[in-house]
């Protein structure tokens, strides 16, 4: 998992991917094979919300409040167009809980990207930039690990909704979401491509390259991003789980989506007021679902680790 | 401020000392929020004046029904329609032993309306004050008002002596970077005395066995313990696990939890706050609409439509589970005796849809609900559910639910009556109709005290001259004729949507029974150990 | 290495300054103090004159300097709520809170090493796969419904262990703990583990990760030719040398232990500076706003350069930056 990249840049992902013991590690293990399918399933059915959900949650002319606390249809007390149940609205849970998860992985997603967009750069511009500039970096860095998601979130979204007055929350709930939660997540990156950048910076091919005229900014990336892809990819997936969780976590502080546009923890959140009341159906079926979700995720990130660490093998 | 509470230690001893002394009887109790300043005048707000109550005592009382009744002012008469003569309560001592005196009453009614006193709307700034002799005060007023002492029974009476001694004279404000004693301590008349506060956690009470309305009798619970209990689950485990006595508020869901449990049971009245939506009629232009070019609200039919739209029942029946009264009015029927005259407009979304054809407006239009998510009984659930609820008639509603500090920062003068459509709750601190007229009805002018909390800007002259009349008017029948005129005119011109007074809610323990005022005060001398 | 030390503590101390800049600026969107210092009906003029007193009308540059000035002097200034010194009342909390985050980490250590140990000899026994999917699922669900379905099960329906609070707390001094009572000590335990849920599981999987490299170094290699006993080997060299990244993540985890306290704190209404601090953002109480957070940083800042300095000790061949 060294040198030979550096000669065979041109490989894709997909050739090394098949090429190394992923495939065979993948088709070994039962648990692993189990929670890509369920995070397969659960993906497509997010994505196809629209096409797959009864009801739209979203439709407010749809809604009545007559219809509102219904439980399940197959307790019997329910009734048989709404299979999980209303919630205190009248929503239909099964079709929030399919829009809900939408709403939910794209939070995940944007968020790890956005902090594996920055953690690279900036990872790549320390380690390559050395002195003042990596001080600077890593500092930060520093500080921002002592300001996790939850503080960043209740900064941020206190911030934006002073300046916005609120309006528009359904839009700006979402960035924020990304921003807080991506922030608090890039660090990682930043070390591990700043750590593989220092040792690269000195090799012979950068001096080369620099020689010919070539921007060496090019040439890093080029060589540092296959080295630190394996490390990257199992940050990702671990993260993918912690920033579903973390917004889960951040709509229970009253920063997370607005109860109108719910994710899955924003449902859990209104739920939680109807746990003593009875009302289970309304936190059970979103909070099965996320958890089976960040579950499988994270089971992926494990299997992931595990199967690109050359040491276990 | 901690104090060191050996529990085990304790018991073990006394149970060595003497079996034969009774046992204590402490009464827990849990509440969401937490006592701030114990100055009684730095912050005019319900809990921490109301609870303050059970320490320091007003010339007057407000029993389980508010009927005012004497409190540290034995009676009183109006000697002349601009002179009130008090007759204080003797033998009276303050907590440190000293006794009270009209000197006191002097004193107070200089300190509250002194700077950076959050209670200077309780005395009229032109009243004087004169202690005749130590037992009489005189109230000398520049016009006639009924209802001078209606709100004295939160403006409480503190120690002359004690409040210069302690470098407490000034009221203590956010500003002050120095800690004054009488914002820490306390040194009241009342039935219980705080032994400690640790601020924003618990606050402990012992009672005061030498307070006059004991009546000779031993104190009814010997020690109250409050503990703030933010989180409703938590706050309504709390009490089912039976570590407290009482907890309010109660989520109406969780009403019939706390009914089924054998141990508890819940305690529910009507409450005098009305929940509301308002509507910006002032401006030409809605700030938060994609109507760009005209106000549609300033017109009469456009409010009748948004007020048929609304089914404030079924708001009642489900969001607040029968735990809310739906209201014609914008205050609680108990506070006017001709409230039954008035009714709600029916729930009619067809009849919206024709009235905001006919004011030009076919198709709806869209507007932004500003809503607070932290202040009321379900509030956000209520600006979701009328949202789903104007969605039929064709209106776009588009909520906008904030934590109440931004909330009220934008919407309330200070933020420059910053919304287009708001939910908001009254109660009139006076327990008057004046209030209601004058705080929400009233035009909004340039002079301070003219509507202030008329967010919508709705203005009609004639309302504002009735509400004059009604100040000044001594007779109770003629007062009420000159109320019903104003409601007539405000209810016809939709200046307000009415949804509903909110129900209290308390939990209460079998082990003991609570009084329950419709103001949500809490009051210790009214708890009653079960046999 | 003392050049180390000090130009570490420079750069970070410039860092935390504007950290709380950005802070600073960001408070004044969160809302108007003053609306939640007065009651409704105060006048706009008592408004304004009050905003003046407390100088929230002079520059942000100004205050910043007036907070960081007095700061560094130990004065943090009056809680707009409280009207007390914002130093006081951190005081009062932080021993709840750093009580409960120690008992927690306690609780994931004691927890997370033995299972992770357990996971890595036994790759793939059962109970090595019962471990991990059911500490998966611990953090596979949001912390604050943990936190409720705890009290649900443990306070409403077992009655067993009490839903909130700290219970009995004695005074040591400007400590308080209660560590010492009966009731103390139940109190914590439901928050104690919503809190180290987290914890327990990343000490588990970190052990057992590291455990599984280090089996198949060489020197374990050795030392079991050596025909050294497999438990020696395996306790006596193994896990020893795990616990170097073990102990360093812990450390390292101060930052999301203590901003999960936040949710615990609030779950279970834990009287400590989470709670304090949360409150204090819907109350937009800036003083201790901006106290919590440069307490966070300047603790946070502190435990990295002992762990950073610790390495150098411990390990002489990493090569300071820079020396």
């Amino acid at each position: 998992m060294s040198t030979d990249y550096q000669t065979n840049e041109a490989k894709s992902l997909l050739r090394r991917v098949l090429d190394s013991d992923i495939w065979y590690s993948f088709k070994k293990s039962k648990v692993t094979m189990v929670a890509a399918g369920v995070a397969l399933i659960i993906f497509l059915a997010a994505l196809l919300a629209p096409l797959l959900a009864p009801h739209n949650p979203f439709d407010l002319a749809s809604l009545s409040l007559m219809d509102s606390l219904l439980p399940p249809s197959w307790t019997g007390m329910g009734d048989p167009r709404y299979l999980l149940g209303t919630d205190d609205q009248g929503r239909d849970v099964l079709s929030t809980i399919l829009y809900g998860s939408r709403i939910s992985i794209a939070v995940g997603l944007a968020s790890v990207a956005f902090a594996a967009v920055l953690g690279i750069t900036l990872g790549l511009v320390a380690g390559y930039m050395g002195g003042a500039v990596d001080a600077v970096i890593m500092r930060v860095a520093d500080v921002q690990l002592s300001f996790p998601a939850i503080l960043i979130a209740l900064l941020i979204d206190g911030t934006i909704s002073g300046l916005t007055g609120g309006v528009n929350r359904e839009e700006t709930a979402f960035t924020v979401l990304v921003i807080s939660i991506g922030l608090s997540f890039w660090v990682q990156y930043a070390r591990t491509v700043r750590s593989s950048t220092l040792v690269e910076r000195d090799k012979e091919y950068v001096q080369a390259a620099r020689l010919i005229g070539l921007h060496p900014f090019l040439i890093m990336l080029r060589h540092v991003l296959p080295n630190v892809m394996g490390p990257v990819l199992v940050i990702a997936t671990i993260n993918l789980a912690l920033a579903i969780i973390t917004e889960a976590t951040l709509s229970f502080l009253g920063v997370g989506m607005p109860s109108t546009q719910p994710s899955l923890g924003t449902m859990i959140r209104i739920g939680n007021d109807f746990l003593f009341s009875g009302e289970w159906w309304i936190t059970l079926f979103p909070g099965a679902l996320l958890a089976v979700l960040v579950l499988a995720v994270n089971l992926l990130g494990d299997w992931l680790r595990d199967a690109l660490n050359p040491k276990l093998r | 401020m901690n104090t060191i509470k050996l529990m085990l230690s304790a018991t073990a001893l006394t149970s060595v000392v003497a079996s034969a002394v009774a046992a204590e009887t402490t009464f827990r109790y849990g509440f969401q929020g937490s006592l701030g300043s114990l100055d009684p005048y730095s912050l005019s707000e319900t809990f921490t004046l109301g609870t303050l109550t059970n320490v320091y005592e007003g010339l007057t009382r407000r029993d389980e029904n508010l009927q005012i009744q004497p409190g540290l002012a034995e009676s009183w008469e109006i000697i002349e329609p601009t002179r009130w003569r008090f007759n204080l309560r003797q033998g009276v001592k303050f907590h440190n032993g000293n006794d009270f005196t009209a000197a006191d009453v002097v004193f107070s009614a200089n300190r509250v309306r002194s700077e950076g006193s959050d209670l200077k709307a309780r005395i009229p700034t032109d009243a004087e004050f004169i202690a005749v002799d130590d037992h009489t005060v005189d109230v000398v007023l520049s016009s006639a008002n009924p209802i001078l002492h209606s709100e004295w029974h939160t403006w409480m009476i503190v120690d002359q002596e004690w409040t210069v001694t302690t470098d407490s004279v000034q009221v203590t404000t956010a500003a002050d970077t120095s800690v004054t004693t009488i914002s820490q301590e306390t040194n009241g008349t009342g039935p219980f005395m705080i032994a400690e506060h640790t601020t924003g956690v618990e606050t402990n009470f012992t009672a005061n066995a030498g307070w006059w309305g004991w009546n000779g009798k031993a104190p009814n619970v010997d020690r109250v313990e409050f503990k703030t209990i933010a989180a409703d689950a938590t706050r309504v485990a709390a009490l089912l696990s039976g570590e407290m006595d009482l907890v309010y508020p109660v989520p109406p869901q969780d009403i019939g939890r706390v009914e089924s449990n054998a141990a508890t049971s819940a305690l529910v009245g009507p409450e005098l706050r009305t929940i509301f939506l308002g509507m910006d009629q002032a401006r030409d232009v809605l700030t938060y609409s994609n109507v760009t070019d005209a106000n549609p609200l300033q017109d009469v039919r456009v409010r009748q439509a948004f007020y048929h739209a609304i089914d404030a029942v079924a708001i009642s029946a489900r969001i607040m589970r029968g735990q809310a009264t739906p209201s014609a009015l914008m205050l609680a029927p108990s506070l006017f005796s001709g409230s039954g005259a008035f009714e709600r407009l029916a729930y009619d979304p067809e009849l919206s849809k024709q009235l905001l054809a006919d004011a030009g407006y076919p198709d709806g239009f869209e507007i932004q609900l500003d809503c607070p998510n932290d202040r009321y009984v379900n509030d956000e659930a209520i600006c979701q559910a009328v949202a789903a609820m104007m969605a039929r008639a064709g209106i776009t509603v588009n909520v906008n639910a904030q934590p109440k500090a931004q909330f009220f920062a934008r919407v309330l003068a200070a933020g420059g009556y910053d919304t287009s459509f708001y939910l908001l709750g009254w109660s009139p601190s006076s327990f008057d109709s004046w209030n209601v007229l004058t705080q929400l009805h009233g035009c909004r002018t340039q002079n301070e005290g003219t509507g202030p909390f008329n967010i919508g800007g709705y203005c009609n002259l004639k309302v504002d001259e009735l509400a004059a009349q009604v100040l000044v008017e001594n007779d109770a029948a003629k007062r009420d004729e000159l109320i019903a005129q104003a409601y007539k005119m405000t209810t016809d011109d939709v200046a307000y949507l009415p949804l509903h007074q909110q129900g209290l809610a308390w939990g209460v323990s079998e082990k003991f029974s609570v009084a329950q005022r419709a103001d949500n005060i809490f009051r210790f001398s009214l708890i009653t150990a079960a046999k | 290495m003392i050049a180390f030390v000090i130009r570490r503590i420079i750069q970070s101390i410039i860092v935390i300054m504007v950290v709380g800049l950005v802070a600073f600026v960001m408070f004044r969107f969160v809302g108007d103090p003053v609306n939640q210092m007065v009651g409704l009906e105060t006048s706009i003029a008592d408004r304004e004159l009050l905003r003046e007193q407390l100088g929230l009308n002079q520059p942000l540059i100004v205050q910043y300097w007036h907070f960081i000035s007095n700061a560094a002097q130990g004065d943090f200034g009056t809680s707009y709520q409280y009207r007390r010194p914002v130093s006081e009342i951190l005081g009062e909390r932080l021993p709840a809170t750093l009580e409960l985050a120690l008992v927690s980490a306690i609780f994931a250590i004691a927890a997370g090493i033995p299972m992770g140990v357990y996971t890595a000899l036994y790759r793939d026994s059962v109970l090595s796969n019962i471990f991990l999917t059911v500490s998966l699922i611990g953090i596979s669900l949001p912390s604050f419904l943990v936190g409720i379905l705890l009290i649900f099960i443990f306070s409403v329906h077992l009655q067993w262990l009490p839903s909130f609070g700290r219970g009995e707390v004695v005074d040591l001094g400007w400590w308080s703990t209660g560590l010492l009572t009966a009731t103390g000590l139940k109190a914590i335990i439901l928050p104690a583990i919503t809190l180290g849920l987290f914890q327990m599981t990343l000490i588990m999987r970190l052990v057992r990760s590291e455990m599984m490299e280090v089996l198949r170094t060489d020197f374990v290699k050795f030392a079991k030719a050596r025909g050294l006993k497999t438990r020696v080997v395996h306790f006596g060299h193994a896990l020893k040398n795990t616990m170097i990244p073990v102990i360093t993540i812990t450390g390292l985890q101060f930052g999301s232990i203590i901003a999960f306290a936040i949710i615990t704190e609030t779950v279970f209404q834990w009287p400590g500076s989470g709670l304090l601090f949360l409150q204090a953002v819907q109350n937009v109480d800036v003083p201790i706003m901006a106290a919590y957070l440069l307490m966070i940083a300047f603790l946070f800042v502190l435990i990295n350069l002992i762990v950073d300095v610790l390495y150098v000790v411990v390990d002489p061949r990493i090569r300071l930056e820079g020396s």
